[in-house]
């Protein structure tokens, strides 16, 4: 296997450093919110876990028209990739939510429109996974995987509007809306705001290097897959 | 005068197109209309669905007002499964979808020919499980707007279905593999079409029902086109 590129190693070393540092920031920088007090700290990293979540959502959903338009199979190790990523980090989102809201809300879990097109997301992600395994041909694996990422990228959006009809959500709208203090809102200040944004920041660095890693990890698995075969014939 | 050729030869294209889905569409309405394998199976299995609600839930005058637009909807899923998964089963087992691939139509044909036969199965499954709920429970369910909602819901449910059974029933697992695709994307019609029934059954004005009706319609439009534009990639050899 070709060594690490010097760039990928010095994102390793930045991702590592940009993490300490929000941690740092979560904890030393932000100031106490006033109600929820330290509960609230999780926030900034469950908005930066979802955040990479639909990054890796939208990274897999171009990618899978991409392999379709091209048939290019680097395409479909990013794909694949892109989905493992969002489906661990939408799993993170889903765990430290259930953390924070077992306080906030008095309740682990709700049927609210952002929790369930979370948990929905996941089961999409996880029945492309399950649908890959039992594919052994790898351009056929390929088309199925696009097919099946296109399908899914155009309903999770619907399925959140339906939601959202259904229910008026009291999952906290932070971010453009003052109202909603009694559902764990609360007014950003600025060292928060800071914060928050540093975060976001991180964990796009930790993305990108962990997306890179999983490409090279995938291009291995397809240099494998295409010995196997030629020891097989 | 060139236009105009180009305008025959259009329309002459759209005719075969149309003649090569409705002769799929009939090869499969023939041969069940013989063997009655498909149909007989999945009505069987909704009555019994239905049946295991009745003791699930106890389905008493009180609960059935509110849960009655939910278990028509599981059980027409539940049976639009089985239907979904035998009739692109069928296809795979005999080698008969290499020889509809060979066929000089376009692929797109054999998927609105699949589909408008699976959706034909799901309509006579439906036809005969509304008549069943409403004796057994003593419930009207002849209203023509749960009727239009029962008609836009499957044809939603059947667009994607059948592009995603053309998947499963090429992979190792293909029997346990379609509802695990299938129901996580179909979500949005379940809401819909539960929302909208549940709707028209309790009389709630019409205003309040049109955006489910809206969304069954979106749904259906965006996964007709979607299953058009990538059946080619699904059938491809």
């Amino acid at each position: 296997m070709k060594p690490q590129p010097l760039a990928l190693k010095i994102l390793n070393v930045v991702s590592a450093a940009l993490f300490l540092a929000a941690l740092a920031m979560v904890f030393f920088y932000a100031p106490l919110e006033e109600t929820m007090n330290y509960v609230q700290k999780i926030f900034y990293f469950h908005i930066a876990n979802a955040w990479i979540g639909m990054l890796g959502f939208l990274v897999a959903a171009v990618a899978g028209v991409s392999y379709l338009r091209t048939h290019d199979q680097k395409w479909d190790i990013v794909e694949l990739a892109a989905v493992e990523i969002s489906l661990v980090f939408f799993l993170i989102t889903i765990i430290t939510g259930s953390i924070w809201a077992h306080p906030v809300w008095n309740t682990w879990w709700t049927w609210d429109p952002r929790l369930t097109t979370a948990s929905i997301l996941e089961m999409i992600y996880i029945a492309y996974l399950l649908l890959r395994q039992g594919i052994e041909d790898p351009d056929r694996r390929a088309r199925f995987g696009a097919v099946y990422t296109l399908v899914g990228a155009l309903s999770v959006p619907i399925t959140f509007l339906s939601i959202r009809i259904v229910s008026r959500t009291i999952h906290p709208v932070i971010i453009g809306t003052a109202s909603g203090a009694a559902k764990g809102s609360f007014n950003m200040t600025p060292l928060m705001l800071h914060t928050m944004f540093f975060c976001l920041f991180a964990f796009s660095v930790i993305f990108a290097t962990l997306l890179w890693h999983r490409i090279r990890l995938g291009e291995l698995a397809q240099k494998i897959e295409q010995l196997k075969l030629k020891v097989l014939q | 005068m060139k236009s105009e050729k180009l305008h025959i030869t259009r329309h002459s294209s759209l005719v075969s197109f149309l003649r090569a889905v409705a002769a799929i569409t009939w090869k499969d309405l023939a041969a069940e209309l013989r063997s009655r394998e498909l149909l007989s199976s999945m009505l069987v299995f909704a009555l019994l669905v239905i049946l295991i609600f009745n003791f699930a839930l106890e389905l008493d005058v009180k609960t059935r007002s509110t849960v009655t637009a939910g278990v028509l909807w599981v059980t027409f899923a539940f049976a639009g499964t089985l239907g979904l998964n035998r009739s692109m089963a069928v296809e795979k087992d005999r080698g008969c979808l290499d020889g509809l691939l060979l066929a000089p139509v376009d692929r797109s044909a054999i998927y609105f020919g699949k589909a408008i036969s699976n959706l034909a199965f799901m309509f006579i499954v439906e036809a005969i499980v509304l008549p069943v709920y409403s004796v057994l429970y003593n419930a009207n369910l002849f209203n023509p707007g749960l009727i239009g909602v029962i008609l836009l819901g499957s044809v939603g449910y059947v667009a994607v279905g059948t592009l995603l059974a053309s998947m499963a029933v090429q992979t190792r697992t293909r029997d346990v593999l379609l509802p695990i695709l299938l129901f996580p994307v179909v979500v949005p019609v379940m809401i819909a079409a539960v929302k909208a029934s549940s709707g028209f059954l309790q009389g709630i004005g019409y205003a309040e029902i049109t955006p489910w009706i809206n969304q069954l319609i979106v749904y259906d439009v965006v996964f007709i086109a979607v299953a058009f534009m990538v059946f080619d990639y699904v059938v491809e050899e």
